[in-house]
């Protein structure tokens, strides 16, 4: 009974703890660096848990069903528009925040978010592929490194499960525009992609081990994850595939029902300082759109091909739009049928 | 059937009659809080499952309160997307063929080393038993995914098994192991093995070895006596344990994902696709209820089966 009385009060005090000041985190995985957490914690003495997803539709069908407890979710460009229309993020009005002036003017009136109204940059990045040139040593500037793979490659291939990324390569790759409808292009899409995926490995996320390791070889990949393989494993390069590419941004918002409003909105803030930005690329390996940040960030950044893209294939490079709903529903089934 | 004819007790008076009636009542109270998680977690979310299943999807997940069949007619029929015909929806098919494969296999793996070791356990002395079953349930301890993961160190190309076999020159380059089906099965059988060896256990442990024995003076060799004396009274141990591996393979979902590399779904994935990225929760719910009733309709079967033998017993 004394055991079961110690218990309750334990709880009690748990949940009084709750009290003061927290903050719950939805972020991708492996994305967040520990030190920007334990510096926000020092400074404000708000305490955070992190929570992992590992893809945009996760983290939307998850707050959705309600009950989450989170208070801030990072999605991509792309779902933006839907976390809005779907009226699940608080207009905190980040444009009028105290670091807003810190933000680069590029990425101010964005299509997903015109002015910043609800959402703060957190990283972006590219989709390309990542080739261990020790096994091949020809062009990877090319989507055919996993669309038509080289022999040399056959069978090493990873590719994310990225269904909006790997269809806007897919679809680029035949010169077609991304959210196309165009049945013609979309026929050689799904053909292509299910003759590609024969030489495939695997359909998977947490790459940066198995391609430091050597299980797998190439792939589609995110750029600064493929920097931080190269970290690992110095024979691993980034090419951005010639017949487009897709940029990315994941941004940091807050959520309708928060419960901690005013500690989100303060983290908010706190990531639009130069220093803390940096602490963002400085672990996950991608620009984050903070001016001033570049001076706090490591040397090997402001030289990696990773991050720098070449001139030449710097127009090659596209936002993917949001899709309409039959669309979606057209690249779900080719995705199915993919994975048959 | 005829033994209860002979025992029918006399006619209970009106005291025991009350008594009988009481006990029932007792009963019925303690099982309450039972009935009532079951009913509250998982009768309730198996009606929500069954309702959403005859709705709409919604533009971006969720469900639309309209009413609508399609969910139930995509699980196994499809119209092309490119010419419109209607057809077979072959990649669910597919797929389920995938996990019914699998799963057959994996069965069958685990009753191959279960068995045994379910036997070996049974005919240890009476104090040593204790500690190999104990043995069995060690890997329990640790979380699923971490065992899985673990895994993935032994076959993948730098793992343990390729670097010995390397080291010993029977291979020249590492074996391809990692994300193929035959690490699905392999992670599988793994999972699954102590499903298998407890209820073998529990059967060959009730077993007499007297009767074995009367085989043996009936000029029965050792196969005779395992086909015939010993198979068929260990045989609810192993239906039972078949059972338990068969079903939770079929909806497998960790050690897919994980060791299987998602390039070929499963069909736990498949309807983790349609509540994920693919937005279609009617057609993830079909998808579910249609492998419970898939389930559903083999353990009837072997409930007939299994009581059809007692009957003739």
């Amino acid at each position: 009974m004394k055991k079961l009385f110690a218990a309750a009060s334990v709880l009690a005090l748990s949940a009084t703890g709750a009290m003061a000041q927290e903050l719950n985190i939805y972020n991708w995985g492996n994305y967040t660096n520990p030190k920007l957490i334990e510096k926000f914690e020092a400074e404000t003495g708000i305490k955070v848990t992190i929570t992992d997803y590992d893809s945009n539709d996760t983290a939307l069908a998850k707050v959705k069903a309600g009950g989450h407890g989170f208070d801030i979710v990072v999605p991509s460009a792309t779902y933006v528009p839907i976390w809005v229309s779907e009226g699940l993020l608080e207009e905190t009005r980040p444009d009028e925040m105290e670091n807003f002036s810190n933000v680069d003017p590029v990425w101010i009136d964005v299509p997903w978010d015109e002015g910043r109204h609800y959402t703060v940059p957190w990283q972006w990045g590219t989709t390309g592929v990542a080739v261990n040139t020790k096994y091949y040593d020809g062009d990877i500037d090319t989507s055919a490194i996993f669309m038509d793979p080289p022999e040399e490659l056959k069978g090493k291939i990873n590719v994310v499960p990225e269904m909006g990324d790997v269809m806007g390569l897919a679809i680029m790759y035949y010169g077609g525009e991304p959210c196309t409808n165009d049945k013609e292009i979309l026929k050689q899409v799904r053909d292509g992609l299910v003759e590609a995926k024969k030489s495939w490995l695997g359909m998977d996320y947490g790459n940066i081990e198995k391609f430091a390791k050597e299980d797998v070889w190439a792939g589609v990949n995110w750029n600064g994850s493929t920097f931080r393989m190269r970290l690992a494993n110095e024979d691993i390069a980034y090419g951005y595939p010639k017949e487009g590419y897709v940029v990315w941004m994941d941004s940091v918002a807050v959520l309708k029902d928060a419960q901690n409003m005013e500690e989100a909105k303060t983290f908010q803030n706190f990531i639009m300082e130069p220093e803390n930005a940096a602490l963002i690329s400085e672990f996950a390996r991608y620009a984050n759109g903070i001016t001033g940040s570049e001076e706090f960030m490591p040397e090997d950044m402001k030289t990696a091909r990773e991050i720098n893209i070449p001139a030449e294939l710097k127009d090659k490079g596209t936002f993917l739009p949001t899709c309409d709903p039959d669309t979606q529903a057209l690249y779900t089934r080719i995705w199915t049928d993919l994975q048959k | 059937m005829s033994d209860m004819a002979l025992n029918t007790p006399p006619e209970p008076g009106a005291l025991e009659l009350e008594e009988a009636q009481q006990d029932n009542r007792s009963r019925w109270l303690l099982a309450l809080p039972a009935m009532v998680i079951i009913g509250c977690f998982a009768t309730l979310p198996l009606l929500v499952m069954l309702v959403y299943a005859f709705l709409t999807p919604g533009d971006y997940g969720n469900v639309v309160w309209k009413f609508s069949t399609d969910g139930w007619v995509s699980v196994l029929l499809q119209r092309d997307i490119f010419d419109d015909t209607l057809m077979w929806a072959d990649a669910h098919l597919s797929i389920f063929w995938r996990s019914l494969r699998l799963s057959l296999i994996t069965t069958i793996l685990t009753l191959i080393f279960g068995v045994p070791t379910a036997w070996f356990i049974a005919t240890r002395p009476r104090e040593k038993r204790q500690f190999w079953l104990f043995l069995v349930t060690v890997p329990f301890w640790t979380n699923l995914l971490v065992r899985t993961i673990a895994i993935q160190e032994l076959i993948r190309s730098e793992g343990v098994i390729n670097l010995i076999l390397l080291k010993i020159g029977i291979i020249d380059e590492p074996i391809q192991m990692m994300f193929t089906d035959f690490a699905i099965g392999f992670g599988m059988t793994y999972v699954y093995l102590p499903l298998m060896v407890l209820p073998v256990y529990a059967a060959v442990d009730k077993l007499d070895f007297r009767l074995v024995e009367a085989a043996h003076d009936l000029y029965a060799g050792r196969w005779t006596a395992f086909r015939r004396v010993i198979l068929p009274l260990i045989k609810p141990g192993i239906i039972a344990g078949s059972i338990l591996v068969f079903i939770p393979c079929l909806g497998a979902y960790v050690t897919p994902r994980v060791l299987g590399g998602g390039k070929n779904l499963m069909f736990g994935n498949l309807i983790e696709l349609q509540f994920g990225a693919g937005r279609n929760w009617p057609l993830g719910a079909a998808l579910s209820l249609t492998l419970m009733a898939i389930v559903m309709v083999a353990l009837i079967y072997y409930v007939r089966v299994t009581s059809r033998e007692r009957e003739d017993v």
